[in-house]
């Protein structure tokens, strides 16, 4: 491995040069709603010669997706970047572009969805995604924003997955926060990353291909049959690539982050930057001799059922932490954990915090680990939702 | 000069879009399509917008295309051809494709997908300056899905959406002039057509396709069953239209404008709403003030064009004849044949 001296980047900045490193054919951007430091740090870097990627600005971001799906149809490497409201506009685009199994990268800073109208952090964007057909990763701090960046570029054209890959980073708090990142050398990232190929590019001359078509009820159930199968080579090429990604960096990650869990009996879930915070109170704990852990998910889609269940089996309560609301329903990461971990016994509670940007404070994660604690295990009682950090 | 043979032999060198497709009997689509492909001499690549022609033609697992063809959604046609040509654009730049081997895009999108849903995607495609043609085939209302109003909808005409009924006479605003606001993006070549003028067609693709840039056509199609006429006046019909001043055909280079067809007069505007069962009701008693409104929207229409190509006549040099080349325009390039 070669790698320069840590530089300090924003997740933004560190997202931007994982593309400049990669150096798409084809970023298609629009800046606002709300703005996003990476396309602008990206378009700099382009326009200082580092990077020969051509960048289209485009006029929404429902042009910005409709771009990236002509990009990458055609042939062509192509990333884009956008977070909140610009994400729900590219929604639509979004579920096409998986159900045309098209490789995009799309960089996200979580951020929450209006009204009321607001830029700051929480993942309601992304869960809007959640069932688009799109990969989904989250990231914890810049470093993994760089890292997964360049693991999402090869996972996005891996023959057994071929489609849009979303790298969620929470807004402010990794986008704008300056930390250490390691950066690969300029040559490691294309040659590990590899050629953009897909088997039928449109403007293929000598191979037509009709691609978009028009399914009525005889097709139309298969081909989302077959876009699920699609999901499930996920999992296996995300693996061999992160192992992959260890040998070229000796950064050894897996899909989900398993913190003193070994004998755990209580555990905080989360996703993104509300990991570090967990772990800080779980070492804190630690030290008072408590069994506690934190398990973090990089993947939360596909939603990887058996190493949750697996690496919770130990487990006696489990606290879900979700920076989202489903209104009329618990949160997006508590429904999923308790599919995955049905009939296991585990009791589980889901908390709601830090919704548009409101910060996660260790004492919240505390109140988690020690309302875990007091409450009787196998407890009847049906499940509510509690709140860290709401006025009432 | 194209003719008919020219279409027709490039047709039989390459059939770009085959029958057993869906289309009504006497729909205006077609004649489009064909006319469009058959008068682009490079090969081509086809982006669909949502609506008649797409849901037609590509019922899965059979395409009426027999060349490159991607369809997205309803609104973002002209967006994602932008895509289909930066990424010919960046592959050709890295190598990846040849130099020599140029490829015509072009975009198809209804009247419902261009000047409503899609226009803002339209706009910042023209204003970016991709090299595309996109083609709107206007038959004045969501027909695909029962012949709803769309702001291409004419004055009066009834839809599903704008019903004639016993308070009401149908659509009650004017029809919205797509062409002049394409024009206002200030891309070198637009063309407004008829499917009723083939040759006026043909001729505004060749003029198109040679643009280096964005260009348009918005080219007058009919529907049979929206308009409620018989399927084998389809031609007939748009042609009265035309020599109606109702569809003028025109072309503005470079922002100058010139009349490409003389309309003969000799039809009035009411004998051509007469055709259509859409305008029908017009003609009940008491509803005279109605097609003096349509006269006036027409009359105030063609005689602005009018002035307007008088006043640019001088730009397009010697019998406003682009062909001979001496034309001032700056990006079309003028044809020899």
């Amino acid at each position: 491995m070669k790698t320069d001296t840590a530089r300090l980047l924003t997740g933004a900045e560190a997202a931007a040069h994982a593309m400049r490193q990669v150096d798409p054919d084809v970023v298609p951007i629009y800046p606002i709603t709300p703005q996003t430091p990476i396309v602008q740090t990206f378009s700099k870097l382009v326009a200082d010669g580092r990077a020969r990627s051509a960048i289209i600005n485009v006029e929404s971001e429902h042009s910005a997706m409709s771009v990236a799906i002509g990009s990458a149809a055609s042939g062509a490497r192509t990333m884009t970047a956008t977070a909140s409201q610009g994400l729900a506009l590219m929604i639509e685009n979004i579920y096409i572009a998986a159900s045309m199994r098209l490789p995009i990268v799309l960089a996200i800073g979580n951020r929450a969805l209006s009204g009321p109208i607001n830029i700051h952090c929480d993942h309601s964007d992304a869960m809007l995604a959640r069932d688009s057909g799109a990969v989904q990763i989250f990231v914890e701090n810049a470093q993994e924003a760089y890292d997964f960046m360049i693991v999402a570029s090869r996972l996005s054209d891996h023959r057994d997955v071929m489609l849009p890959v979303m790298v969620c980073q929470d807004g402010f708090t990794i986008t704008h926060t300056a930390e250490p990142v390691q950066l690969l050398e300029d040559d490691e990232v294309p040659a590990f990353v590899g050629e953009y190929s897909i088997p039928y590019p449109l403007l293929d001359q000598s191979q037509v291909t009709t691609q978009g078509p028009f399914d009525m009820p005889d097709y139309y159930f298969e081909h989302k049959r077959a876009q699920a199968d699609a999901m499930d080579g996920v999992v296996p090429a995300t693996s061999e690539i992160l192992d992959a990604f260890r040998r070229l960096t000796g950064r050894s990650y897996d899909i989900l982050e398993a913190y003193r869990l070994e004998d755990a009996e209580r555990v905080v879930v989360v996703l993104g930057s509300a990991a570090g915070t967990a772990k800080e109170v779980a070492d804190e704990l630690r030290d008072k001799g408590e069994k506690v852990g934190v398990l973090k998910l990089r993947l939360f889609r596909p939603f990887p059922d058996s190493e949750l269940f697996g690496a919770l089996l130990g487990a006696r309560s489990v606290a879900v932490l979700d920076r989202a609301m489903s209104f009329g329903s618990f949160g997006p990461l508590y429904t999923e954990v308790c599919r995955a971990l049905y009939g296991s016994g585990i009791r589980i509670q889901n908390y709601t915090y830090g919704l548009g940007g409101r910060d996660l404070y260790p004492e919240h994660v505390r109140t988690a680990f020690a309302e875990l604690a007091e409450e009787p295990l196998g407890s009847k009682a049906a499940p509510s939702m509690r709140y860290l950090g709401v006025r009432e | 000069m194209p003719t008919i043979k020219t279409l027709a032999l490039n047709e039989s060198k390459e059939k770009r879009f085959l029958g057993g497709h869906a289309l009504c009997q006497g729909c205006g689509i077609p004649i489009v399509v064909r006319t469009v492909l058959n008068s682009i001499e490079t090969p081509v690549v086809v982006v669909n917008a949502t609506g008649c022609l797409e849901v037609a033609t590509t019922r899965f697992p059979n395409s009426a295309w027999s060349v490159p063809w991607l369809h997205v959604a309803f609104e973002n046609a002209a967006a994602a051809a932008s895509g289909v040509e930066a990424a010919f654009r960046a592959l050709q730049k890295r190598g990846t494709l040849p130099q020599d081997e140029p490829v015509t895009i072009v975009a198809f999108g209804g009247d419902g997908g261009t000047y409503d849903i899609g226009l803002q995607a339209l706009s910042g495609a023209l204003e970016r300056g991709h090299r595309f043609l996109y083609v709107c085939y206007d038959n004045q209302a969501y027909m695909n899905t029962g012949i709803q109003r769309s702001s291409a909808t004419p004055f009066g005409a009834n839809t599903t959406t704008s019903p004639a009924g016993e308070v009401s006479f149908g659509k009650a605003q004017q029809r919205k002039d797509l062409t002049a606001i394409v024009a206002a993006h200030h891309i070198h070549y637009v063309g407004q057509s008829s499917i009723s003028h083939w040759h006026d067609l043909s001729e505004k693709v060749r003029r198109a396709v040679a643009v280096d840039g964005p260009s348009f056509l918005n080219v007058l199609s009919t529907c049979q069953l929206g308009w409620r006429h018989a399927p084998r006046d389809t031609v007939s019909i748009a042609r009265m239209a035309v020599e109606s001043r109702f569809w003028p055909l025109y072309e503005i280079v470079d922002g100058y404008y010139r009349l490409t067809h003389e309309p003969t007069g000799a039809v009035r505007v009411d004998e051509w709403l007469r055709t259509q069962g859409r305008f029908s009701h017009l003609f009940e008693e008491g509803n005279d003030h109605l097609l003096a409104e349509i006269r006036r929207q027409v009359d105030d229409d063609w005689f602005r064009l009018l002035r307007r190509c008088r006043e640019d006549a001088s730009f397009f040099g010697e019998g406003q004849n682009l062909s001979n080349g001496s034309g001032r325009a700056r990006g079309v390039i003028a044809l020899n044949d």
